[in-house]
């Protein structure tokens, strides 16, 4: 027994030095790797939901920054420098966004964060990128708190209550309807954001706002509200809430021979929309960031590329990757100093950069002022580009 | 007033559905004295197994046949999965405090929305269209073939459940267990046998509940019967719970209250009024509107 026991020790004081060793080297490694950097590389770090039940917008994002980071570098770089990009998972989960974000800045000693598509994620990690000053892009979280955290927080994407205005201009300018109904989800800030920002902008356009009702996120009846819009005789509903509401409604309104056109935001972009509304749906029309569609080259080019790279159709979230990423690398090129405080400064001086997702301005609050595109429903998720509609 | 009859419409459709799960409640209370949390949660079990059914008797002509055979075969798999809960979760505590039991109920009800969550996951799954929808005749007030068929399924099994309870052996001996399980015992009647009929009766009702709402509202999900449970088990408090008729009543008038609220006073806080004015009601009527005054026995 005791020389069992011996045994044992020796074999795990042999382990205990192999690690010892191991831990050696990388530190060693990792060393030198930073000494690299800092001749002829700018780190820019990246955390997305790679894995998990949302893993589809890690993945997008993560593949539109990879496509723009390539494209700069086989440019030559910035400044005579290659970028690098240092991507990690956070698992969709908001402790993950923390860890990975803390990672990257403390260890890797990023320049630059890229991150998050949620909002909950981004505003977890962005507390971090703000506490270290280093500048963080969100590709595409639109919860108005996100930029709210700091002077180093940006989006490249808008704002959530921006859409409201958006499909205001568009039922006025371009579908000529002036009565509208609202329909908005009580239980939600989206929801009530949209609403409020589509009644004021049509308002200030001249329509005429003939009901606003509310329902709660869950509801499966709406009859009653519908009932008392049809009343009204609106020639538009305007529905800011996620698909399934929005299927639910469009079909009872349908049987309620409510026939208003349907008009809403990005909560409807997804395929139950028109797997819940049916019939009932086509011809709506929702806003979203950006369109495959788009005829203007830059968009058809960006198209292009993204199909030979990746053999896929690039969705939103791969153009707002690749628009996050190609911001950043222009703030690096006008950047008086590459450091954090540089790009910091770079990005919030960033002026009409012509992005996949439209023309990119970034304001006071660190928000993008941007456009947004209006797709119509025309069969079974199948939605087609209609207008660009400028903030 | 085309509108008051659009809205008397579509709250009678609506509290149909709270009426018949409300029974599930009211049957359960009524012969065991707690409140069967996991009521809603085999109303949910019933929308998936109609919904998995509907696509494996996909094809069956004419449509009444294959609504019929995907509403018996729900009504068939709800009652089993009534009756095991009722085996396994609910007789081993049957001599054990009623707040044991009641706490077993509202673990049995996480239990089936979690397990609904890990099989059939969280995203919403759409109900298929059984019937197509189309309105009975053409005029300013729409009623539709649904509602209908909701309203009279509705009121058709509410009747043989009355003729059940009050005219057949099975009856006489719920309501004796109702009244003294002991004493029926001593009486030869079989206490157990009979409330696993409860059982079987009020989960089948569930199962049809869950198809007429599927029909009408074609979103299935684990956490549907979150909010409808909630509703049909205030309707069975403010029918006079334990009341198979104030149940029946209590959703309905819980239906046509939220409608009519909605269209007259506020669509934003339609379920705070609606609430409010049942609990107006219980203040002057506390045991419920059908519910009669029961002593406690010393």
């Amino acid at each position: 027994m005791n020389n069992l026991g011996n045994k044992r020790r020796l074999a795990l004081l042999g382990l205990v030095a192999v690690f010892l060793v191991f831990f050696a080297c990388t530190k060693k490694q990792s060393e030198t790797s930073t000494q690299a950097t800092e001749s002829n590389e700018i780190l820019f770090g990246e955390f997305g939901s790679m894995t998990g039940s949302e893993s589809t917008f890690g993945v997008s994002t993560h593949k539109g920054i990879v496509m723009a980071i390539d494209e700069i570098n086989a440019a030559g770089g910035v400044k005579g420098k290659k970028i690098r990009i240092i991507s990690y998972d956070d698992e969709g989960k908001s402790d993950g966004a923390v860890t990975t974000a803390t990672k990257l800045i403390t260890q890797d000693r990023v320049m630059l964060l890229l991150g998050e598509v949620a909002s909950s994620r981004s505003i977890a990690a962005g507390a971090v990128a703000q506490q270290y000053k280093i500048p963080m892009v969100s590709p595409s979280s639109t919860n108005p708190k996100v930029t709210e955290i700091g002077n180093y927080i940006f989006r490249v994407c808008f704002i959530d209550p921006f859409q409201g205005a958006v499909m205001a201009r568009f039922a006025m300018n371009n579908l000529k309807l002036a009565t509208a109904a609202i329909l908005q989800d009580i239980k939600s800030d989206y929801s009530i954001g949209l609403a409020d920002f589509f009644e004021a902008e049509y308002q200030k356009l001249g329509g005429k706002i003939v009901a606003k009702e509310s329902y709660s996120g869950g509801d499966v009846d709406f009859r009653s509200q519908l009932t008392l819009i049809k009343g009204k005789k609106p020639s538009l509903l305007f529905v800011p809430g996620y698909y399934t509401e929005v299927g639910l409604i469009a079909r009872q309104a349908k049987d309620s021979k409510l026939d208003s056109t349907l008009l809403g935001g990005d909560g409807w972009d997804s395929e139950k929309l028109t797997e819940i509304g049916g019939q009932a749906i086509l011809g709506g029309y929702f806003s979203n960031h950006y369109s495959h569609e788009d005829q203007n080259p830059v968009v058809q080019n960006f198209v292009k590329n993204y199909k030979a790279k990746f053999s896929e159709v690039p969705n939103g979230l791969a153009a707002m990757g690749y628009d996050a990423a190609m911001v950043a690398i222009d703030a690096a090129k006008r950047a008086s100093e590459l450091s954090s405080k540089g790009l910091r400064d770079a990005l919030a001086t960033t002026k009409n950069f012509q992005g996949v997702t439209g023309i990119i301005s970034i304001n006071e609050k660190r928000d993008a002022v941007k456009p947004a595109v209006v797709l119509k429903v025309v069969g079974n998720n199948e939605f087609h580009y209609v207008a660009t509609v400028n903030p | 007033m085309h509108a008051f009859i659009q809205n008397l419409i579509n709250g009678f459709s609506q509290g149909s559905v709270y009426a018949l799960v409300a029974l599930g409640y009211t049957m359960v209370y009524g012969v065991l004295q707690f409140i069967n949390f996991a009521h809603s949660d085999i109303f949910m079990l019933g929308a998936f197994a109609g919904l998995y059914l509907s696509v494996w008797l996909a094809g069956v002509q004419p449509a009444g046949l294959l609504l019929g055979l995907v509403m018996v075969g729900t009504m068939i798999f709800c009652l089993l999965a009534g009756l095991t809960v009722e085996r396994v979760a609910y007789r081993p505590l049957r001599s054990a405090p009623r707040l044991n039991v009641l706490i077993t109920a509202i673990g049995v009800s996480l239990f089936l929305e979690n397990l609904g969550q890990v099989i059939f996951g969280s995203d919403p799954r759409v109900f298929p269209s059984l019937i197509s929808t189309q309105p009975l005749f053409e005029g300013e007030i729409i009623v539709n073939n649904v509602q209908l068929i909701i309203v009279c399924v509705s009121a058709l099994l509410m009747f043989v459940l009355h003729w059940v309870v009050h005219h057949t052996k099975l009856g006489i001996a719920m309501r004796a267990v109702s009244f003294d399980i002991e004493t029926a015992n001593l009486m030869g009647i079989p206490a157990d046998t009979i409330i696993a009929f409860t059982f079987i009766i009020g989960s089948s009702l569930a199962g049809c509940a869950a198809i007429l709402y599927g029909l009408a509202y074609p979103k299935v999900e684990p956490l549907m019967g979150v909010m409808i449970g909630l509703k049909a088990f205030v309707a069975a408090v403010f029918g006079g719970i334990g009341n198979i008729v104030g149940a029946a009543l209590g959703g309905v008038i819980l239906g046509l209250s939220e409608a009519f609220v909605v269209y007259y006073v506020s669509s934003t806080f339609r379920d705070a009024i609606a609430f409010a004015i049942l609990i107006l009601i219980l203040l002057f009527k506390p045991t419920g509107i059908m519910g009669s005054v029961r002593r406690e026995k010393v």
